[in-house]
């Protein structure tokens, strides 16, 4: 190429108007159909016009690599001269062709091309060029000229009719390349669904394609271009159930390869006929429906592959959903009768044999076909219910009837699916006496996994709308009740339970008539008579039962006073282990709270309901706690409150902001100044002072785990009325109490409430005086473990909403690791930190909880702790390490594997040191060593 | 009891380096090697004195593919668990394999031994029948 002369070079820098350089076209020799318009005489004359075809080559591949960079900067003309000069070009020497295909590829992209000119081109490459001689990138050349074509010359080609078509089958007849294959499959793709004549050539076009089917295609290993096996089947698939037109072929073709003795093979048949379902009427699978139905069962009935049957129903419910959409004109058979009756001919007998290998194969069938439509549905549930319905009772054995059940639980689910059905269209209805006697047989069975069956076949029967008849449901009811109370085994009465929970809600009337107040008088009779059952495990099914049957707004009215009248019972008498019994209810109680929280009026009713009176509970218990300090009440233990606490929680996290301030301006001032006046039973003896000190209130500050429970539950922009003076007497009540409990309550309290705490001069204000008391109570006195409690609590509080003062108190916190007293309570305080806590500070309590502030404390602070650990005396080291793994303990993983070779740098002295141990005297201390030093070994290294 | 001989303490019995054994997992293999009688208590030789052990194994059936890695699994197992004093022998059972004489000479090989735990894939495979399960 003459590179070399200077000025020649300065003027091929000067695109575009080196395009129009008229200059060059007046001194070329060249003549014009073999020259591009304002192509620079230099070079036509050195190289297009050159006789060897490898300079030719070159001169070509020059112009269009320029062309691919410039297309977009062409004028309409200069197109047209170029498009002639490839086109002629076409029919040079066979080692030019590769660079004039690239030319046409930068002028396909073009916007400016003439009307006529794609076609034009095309016609040309049709013509001269063997396609599928040329090298893969090649032929890529030819598809791309072909799809950019495609996407904006729609109308243009569409004009060449049917010789498109065939013009492309011959291009991509004999394609082999993977990568060329995706690109061929979407043009044909194209073709079809954009309507292009297919003229006569539908059966080329669908040879052309479907000699690639089923793909087996295996990527060669570390195959740079990441064509997988499945974006050919799936692209392919794409072209064979594009169109009906295509069915007389493929069908035989696929039912062929059903036959395969690969796997693969059958599969991608299989969703292949599923695929073609999908846009096939009855015209196309008419002929084939026999042959489908036999390849399709011999497949169920023989495969030992859960894939293959899997697919074979996928493809069978397909089959059915087509025959069934089919809109049917009066003189044509109705296929999709005659298709399900061949079904049921050849499956229904083996429901027979319950231990049958082909019993299931069977069910499922029917059922793939039954799931189809609501037509396959009534055809096949007419004609097979009735049928299990008698086989139950011919077969005594309790396995063989669970079988015929399960598969009768089947239909039923398939009716479930199709919803509220018409009367006089539904054969179960008439079903409804022996269906019914076979599901309660079920439940009366001795058989444990007969009655679960039977269990859930009546939760199905009873969301199929207007099935069972009001006697029906009372026997429901009666049976449930039977399984919850007196049925030995538990997974029963669970299951009775929680099929109570799914029907109460379709009939609340029934429920809330007939079964809650059963449950409310074994609740209270079975106090009485002490039989030879255990009868805390009747009273705690009684309880369970009523929190899972409150699903519904009327029934939890029935059921909350009988849950709050029982804990009232179980307040006043004295046995031992009462506070068990409370923390029991309240166990109901708070899973009927989670089930009301979704419903607003349920969810208000229940706040309005339980709240007040679990408030009033405790204040009365712990006024008599302050007068006769002996009689232990059951309601103030630890673990009782404990247990109320998500309760009271569960009850206020869902109030809407109105309400929410509403029940507020009570709890607030109940605690603050005693005001009890909202409370149920409001006469008590004496005043309730829970901030007020002194030893006989002891009992009354302990119930601010019911203030906390709810005023840190509440939404953030709940406004809680004398917060600044609550504040200060929780703070004071956290670093002065002697109760452990108390005062970690009060701080969490606090804790919970700055979390949310709006930033400002304000909230600036309660952190001070908290550092002010905290810091003194830390250095010394009496109450040194209340203040670091306190440090630990507001530390949280602060370190999830990344708040600039948490830093100083994390500060503070890694100092006293160091403290020989405190250090290992400091230590395990980093849990604290870390992990989720169950009842403030969390995401479901609306806290102020930022997502990564775990890895921020982690990068923030674990330099500190491995400084600290350096610096730290023998006796407290061990502190800075406990710290440390509790911190790494709670990182995510993946944080955690990218952080860890900072650490690893002392695997190896690790590992060397813990050789010494492995040949201690002590057994004992050899095991440890063995297990550590193999962790340490495999930290950090593969295959972990 | 009859801990000491001759005045040296019997640390490390018989029944504690099968034990030692026993930790170790074919890989996706949902038993020990104690459970497939890969390894027996009887067949695990230990020395104290001398310092030495000689582990045998018998592989499932005598083609068994994973033997060279079981093999390697147990002596890495060893070499971690004991101290260095020890010289570990970890050989198939006579008569159990048919490439009983290859896996030998490889297991008893240190340098191949030292080659194949600088195998990225082979050391995450070893460490995988190492890794403790719950």
């Amino acid at each position: 190429m003459p590179a070399g002369d200077p000025s020649r070079a300065g003027l091929c820098h000067r695109p575009p108007s080196f395009w129009v350089c008229s200059g060059c076209i007046s001194c070329s020799s060249v003549p014009a159909h073999k020259r591009p318009f304002g192509f620079p005489s230099w070079l036509a004359r050195s190289c297009l016009e050159n006789t060897d075809p490898r300079t030719r080559g070159r001169g070509i591949q020059l112009l269009s690599q320029v062309l691919l960079q410039c297309y977009s900067l062409l004028q309409e003309k200069e197109v047209l001269h170029l498009v002639l000069f490839y086109e002629n070009r076409l029919q040079d020497h066979h080692l030019v062709i590769p660079s004039v295909l690239q030319g046409l590829r930068a002028l396909s992209m073009c916007e400016v091309l003439a009307p006529g000119l794609a076609v034009s081109v095309l016609k040309a490459i049709f013509q001269e060029v063997h396609v599928q001689s040329l090298l893969q990138l090649d032929r890529h050349t030819v598809y791309s000229i072909i799809t950019n074509f495609m996407g904006t010359r729609e109308e243009e080609l569409k004009s060449l009719g049917a010789d498109f078509t065939f013009g492309f089958i011959q291009v991509m007849d004999g394609e082999k390349d993977p990568r060329n294959l995706l690109v061929a499959f979407q043009i044909v793709r194209d073709l079809i669904v954009k309507n292009y004549a297919l003229g006569p050539f539908v059966e080329e076009l669908f040879e052309v394609t479907s000699c690639y089917f089923p793909i087996d295609f295996t990527p060669p290993p570390n195959d740079p271009h990441g064509i997988q096996r499945e974006d050919l089947i799936l692209s392919l698939r794409a072209v064979l159930a594009s169109t009906p037109q295509f069915a007389e072929f493929l069908l035989p073709l696929l039912i062929e390869k059903m036959d395969s003795d690969l796997q693969s093979a059958k599969l991608d048949s299989l969703q292949t006929l599923a695929a073609c379902c999908a846009i096939y009427r009855q015209k196309e699978l008419q002929e084939f429906l026999p042959s489908l139905w036999s390849s399709l069962r011999r497949e169920v009935f023989q495969t030992a592959s859960e894939k293959v049957e899997a697919e074979c129903l996928a493809a069978l419910h397909a089959l059915s959903a087509c025959l069934s959409r089919s809109v049917l004109s009066s003189d044509t058979e109705d296929l999709l009768d005659s298709f399900l009756s061949s079904v049921l001919q050849d499956c229904r007998h083996h429901l027979c044999e319950p231990d049958m290998k082909l019993v299931w194969p069977s069910a499922k069938l029917l059922q793939a076909a039954a799931g189809a439509s609501l037509r396959t549905c009534h055809r096949i549930t007419r004609s097979v219910v009735p049928l299990l319905l008698e086989q139950y009772t011919k077969h005594p054995q309790s396995s063989q009837r669970r079988t015929i059940l399960e598969m009768l639980l089947g239909f039923l689910e398939l009716q479930q699916k199709w919803g509220h059905v018409e009367e006089d269209e539904s054969a179960l209805l008439s079903l409804r006496a022996p269906v019914c006697s076979v599901v309660f047989s079920a439940m009366t069975d001795p058989s444990v996994q007969l009655q679960l069956v039977g269990i859930r076949v009546l939760t199905v029967l009873g969301s199929l709308q207007g099935f069972l008849s009001p006697p029906d449901l009372e026997l429901v009811v009666d049976h449930l009740l039977r399984l919850i109370l007196h049925e030995e085994d538990s997974q029963s009465s669970e299951a009775a339970m929680e099929a109570a929970g799914s029907l109460a809600p379709i009939y609340p009337q029934i429920f809330s008539g007939r079964m809650v107040p059963r449950l409310g008088e074994e609740l209270q009779s079975e106090r009485e008579e002490e039989g030879s059952r255990a009868p805390r495990s009747l009273q705690q099914r009684c309880l369970q039962a009523l929190a899972a049957v409150s699903t519904h707004t009327s029934i939890v009215r029935e059921t909350i006073p009988v849950l709050l009248q029982h804990l009232r019972r179980v307040q006043k008498g004295s046995e031992a282990g009462n506070a068990q019994d409370v923390v029991s209810v309240c166990q109901s109680l708070h899973r009927v709270a989670l089930q009301c929280q979704q419903d607003a009026e349920s969810c208000w009713y229940y706040h309005q309901t339980v709240v007040p009176c679990l408030l009033a509970m405790a204040v009365q218990a712990a006024m008599q706690e302050s007068t006769h300090p002996l009689q232990g009440k059951a309601l103030l233990e630890e673990e009782a409150l404990a247990a109320m606490v998500p309760v009271i929680s569960a009850a206020s996290t869902h109030l809407s902001p109105e309400l929410a301030a509403q029940s507020v301006s009570h709890v607030v001032p109940l605690f603050l100044d005693g005001e009890v006046s909202f409370l149920p039973q409001n006469s008590f003896p004496c005043s309730f002072q829970p901030f007020e000190g002194g030893e006989r209130l002891e009992a009354q500050r302990r119930l601010v785990a019911l203030l906390m429970a709810f005023v840190c539950s509440l939404p953030r922009n709940v406004v809680i009325p004398q917060q600044e003076r609550l504040l200060r007497e929780l703070l004071a009540l956290s670093c002065s109490c002697n109760c452990p409990f108390t005062a970690t309550t009060a701080a969490k309290c606090f804790a919970g409430l700055v979390n949310k705490h709006p930033a400002g001069q304000q909230l600036d204000e309660i952190l001070q005086l908290a550092v002010n008391r905290m810091e003194p109570g830390l250095a010394e006195g009496p109450h040194r473990t209340q203040a670091l409690t306190l440090l630990l609590w507001v530390t949280k509080a602060l370190v999830l909403r990344y708040h600039p003062l948490s830093s100083r108190l994390t500060d503070k916190l890694l100092g006293l690791l160091g403290d020989a007293e405190l250090g290992p309570v400091a230590a395990d305080g980093f849990s604290l930190l870390m992990a989720d806590s169950p009842d403030v500070l969390h995401k479901g309590c609306h806290a102020d909880v930022r997502i990564m502030f775990r890895q921020r404390f982690f990068t923030d602070n674990v330099p500190k702790l491995v400084q600290g650990f350096h610096g730290a005396g023998p006796d407290v080291k061990a502190n800075y390490l406990k710290g440390l793994s509790h911190v790494l303990n709670h990182l995510p993983k993946p944080v955690l594997v990218t952080e860890l070779p900072t650490l690893l740098p002392y695997k190896a002295r690790v590992i060397r040191a813990l050789a010494k141990p492995l040949d201690d005297k002590k057994r004992l201390v050899r095991k440890e060593a063995v297990a550590a030093r193999g962790e340490w070994f495999l930290l950090g290294s593969p295959g972990r | 009891a009859g801990g000491f001989a001759a005045g040296i303490p019997r640390r490390h019995s018989q029944a504690y380096l099968f034990l030692l054994c026993c930790s170790v997992f074919p890989e996706i293999h949902p038993l020990t090697l104690e459970e497939l009688n890969v390894v027996e208590q009887v067949r695990v030789k230990v020395n104290d004195a001398e310092s030495t052990v000689a582990v045998e194994f018998t592989p499932t059936i005598p083609h068994c593919s994973m033997a060279t890695l079981i093999g390697l699994s147990i002596k890495v197992k060893l070499i971690r668990s004991l101290p260095e004093r020890f010289k570990v022998d970890v050989h198939i059972t006579p008569g159990t394999h048919a490439s009983e004489h290859a896996v030998n000479k490889q297991l008893a090989d240190k340098e191949r031994v030292a080659a194949a735990l600088e195998n990225s894939h082979l050391l995450e495979v070893v460490n995988q029948c190492l890794s403790a399960r719950s």
